[in-house]
């Protein structure tokens, strides 16, 4: 490899530029908003009372961390509380075994966004297992692919709040056992969010695998490779690229799926934490939705940059541009 | 009598097309003997490349044949090799990696582990490549590339040798450095080749027969040049050699007065 002749000067040139595009430039765009933000915030007024700016909601989330580490500390002692009462049953009765009873606070900001995370990444987990193996076949056989595409094409556009209702009448009829390991509503958005998100990685991992190079099939021909060789040395690596595509737009549409399937459905989660905001309706509301609108878009970029970083280390074209 | 070595017998073929079949080829016949370097010549589009992917197994001849040591080839093998004009290696495998899936593939059954890594060392010092073993083709140049698409070639250990314009993309020194490279390894391993080029010279360089086609379509083989130069050849010394030049004249005389394109390509 050759390094490119630089001299200190324009080392030091390149360097400065890097720092102000990858710094300064973002801090003032961020600052820009903020700025916008307030000025724009004071001149809107709700029957709740004026638009949460930046000094608000950074108040709401001052609130927030402390509600939840007053909800963690009530938790805490109600076991202990439990536990003292079961060792001093056990002190009279040796034979007596005590049950821990669950605790049932409110679930917290926190505690919503750790639910809405696993939910929406089993979502796509499951998305992810079922399109990949189906866009791949579908890519291999033209046959297969006109059988689908007609179906796909007609479920594809099909929004998050039409399935909502079905998927939750399905689960309930389907899903009945008395200690059931995953709740309803948890089954509920994680099937909508995987019916509505499964499309882009399905397509593109479809087209990937139909799109390998005419010369690179002919090598596979002349090596006579089996099938499952053919497929996994030869289709899947060249496909790789284009079905990261898919992935990080599935991602991005399962997140977005997701909230809208929590608070339409009431499902513990981030949505629904939202929704009760709007519900209660308190002069604190709207700045706390507003904290809740900032860390879905926060957690949404950094899910991105996690597929992204998954892509890098993965993805074997190092020349492909990757934002 | 004894059967010829590769038998290209009256290979005729007609390609579907929208306004109804295209006769490409018409009755090519050509036996090759063992250890022969044949090239194919002609004009952009006269059908050398078809010519070679039937051979290869890549296409059906609509009329004819191959017979490989007196028996029909159906479908495409490792034993006919193929070298691609844009080198075709897989670009998420390193060189070692592109040479060892071919060399999985034909030798699984017979050779060792450490026989087939000693295999896959030996192609690419073959081509010289063992210095970049390691590093994936976006990481070498264009002639080290086709090195490497040679390597994976050789260690198929094939009976013949297929070359689409293997150094056509290459610069002219590289292509010379590459051409003696081939003779070399040609001289040792004496494979049957059958390589296309746009080169007169190249043809001649390397060649036992030229083998120069008609323009299509309907294309077929218009003349064969027997090459009779002394083998190692070398191609400073050859350039005021007459026969080397007499046997250029030739070709280029069909090239350019017999099979003069008409419409400008
Ligand atoms: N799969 C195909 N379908 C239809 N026509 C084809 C097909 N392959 C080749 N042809 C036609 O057959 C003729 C010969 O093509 P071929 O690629 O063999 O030419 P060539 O001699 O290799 O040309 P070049 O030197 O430019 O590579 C051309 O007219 C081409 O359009
Ligand atoms: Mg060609």
């Amino acid at each position: 490899m050759n390094i490119p002749n630089l001299s200190i000067a324009s080392l030091k040139e390149k360097i400065e530029n890097f720092s102000i595009k990858s710094l300064l430039f973002p801090l003032f765009g961020i600052l820009a908003f903020v700025l916008l933000w307030q000025v724009g915030a004071s001149r809107v007024h709700t029957s709740l009372g004026e638009f949460p700016g930046p000094a608000v909601v950074y108040e709401q989330w001052g609130g927030l961390v402390a509600e939840h580490s007053n909800e963690r500390l009530k938790e805490e002692k109600f076991y202990e509380r439990q536990e003292k009462r079961i060792e001093a049953r056990q002190a009279k009765d040796p034979s007596y075994v005590g049950k821990l009873r669950a605790y049932t606070g409110k679930p917290t900001f926190f505690d919503q966004i750790f639910t809405s995370l696993y939910t929406v990444l089993a979502g796509f987990g499951l998305a992810s297992l079922i399109a990949i193996p189906l866009g791949i076949l579908i890519g291999l056989n033209s046959s297969v692919y006109s059988a689908l595409n007609p179906v796909i094409q007609i479920f594809k556009p099909v929004s998050p709040l039409a399935w909502l209702p079905l998927v939750t009448m399905v689960v309930s009829a389907s899903y009945v056992s008395d200690d059931p390991m995953f709740s309803k509503s948890f089954l509920t958005s994680m099937f909508t969010v995987t019916l509505c998100c499964m499309w882009p990685t399905l397509i593109n991992t479809a087209v990937g695998v139909a799109a390998v190079e005419k010369d690179l099939l002919n090598v596979s021909k002349v090596l006579r490779l089996g099938w499952v060789t053919h497929v996994m040395k030869i289709v899947i690596p060249s496909a790789i690229p284009l079905m990261f595509t898919g992935l990080r737009l599935s991602l991005g549409i399962a997140w977005m799926v997701l909230i809208a399937a929590e608070m339409l459905a009431q499902n513990p989660g981030l949505g629904k934490f939202v929704w009760d905001e709007f519900q209660n309706g308190s002069s604190n509301s709207l700045g706390r939705i507003m904290v809740a609108v900032l860390m879905i878009g926060f957690i949404g970029f950094l899910l991105d940059r996690a597929m992204l970083t998954v892509q890098r280390f993965v993805s074997w074209d190092k020349t492909q541009v990757l934002r | 009598m004894s059967t010829t070595h590769l038998d290209i017998s009256k290979v005729s073929i007609e390609f579907p097309t929208a306004k109804g079949f295209f006769k490409a080829l018409d009755g090519v016949s050509l036996k090759i003997e063992k250890g022969e370097f044949v090239s194919l010549i002609g004009h952009s589009g006269c059908g050398k490349s078809t010519v070679l992917n039937i051979v290869a197994g890549l296409y059906d001849a609509t009329e004819g044949g191959i017979l490989l040591d007196g028996k029909e080839v159906k479908g495409p093998g490792p034993e006919r090799a193929v070298v691609f004009q844009n080198h075709s290696l897989l670009p998420w495998l390193t060189s070692y990696q592109n040479v060892e899936l071919a060399v999985k593939q034909v030798f699984k059954k017979t050779k060792s582990k450490k026989e087939m890594h000693d295999w896959i060392m030996h192609n690419l010092e073959l081509v010289h490549m063992t210095h970049a073993a390691d590093k994936r083709p976006d990481e070498i140049s264009g002639g080290m590339k086709q090195r490497v698409g040679i390597a994976r070639a050789l260690a198929m250990e094939p009976s013949v040798l297929l070359m689409d314009e293997p150094f056509g993309a290459l610069d002219a020194l590289t292509r010379a450095h590459l051409q003696d490279s081939l003779m070399e390894i040609q001289k040792d391993l004496n494979n049957t080749v059958i390589m296309i080029t746009h080169d007169v010279d190249e043809a001649v360089l390397l060649s036992d027969r030229i083998v120069m086609m008609t323009n299509g379509p309907e294309a077929t083989i218009g003349e064969i040049l027997k090459v009779d130069l002394d083998r190692p050849r070398d191609r400073l010394a050859l350039a005021n050699d007459p026969k080397y030049v007499d046997y250029r004249a030739q070709v280029l005389t069909f090239l350019y007065e017999k099979q003069r394109k008409v419409e400008s390509a």
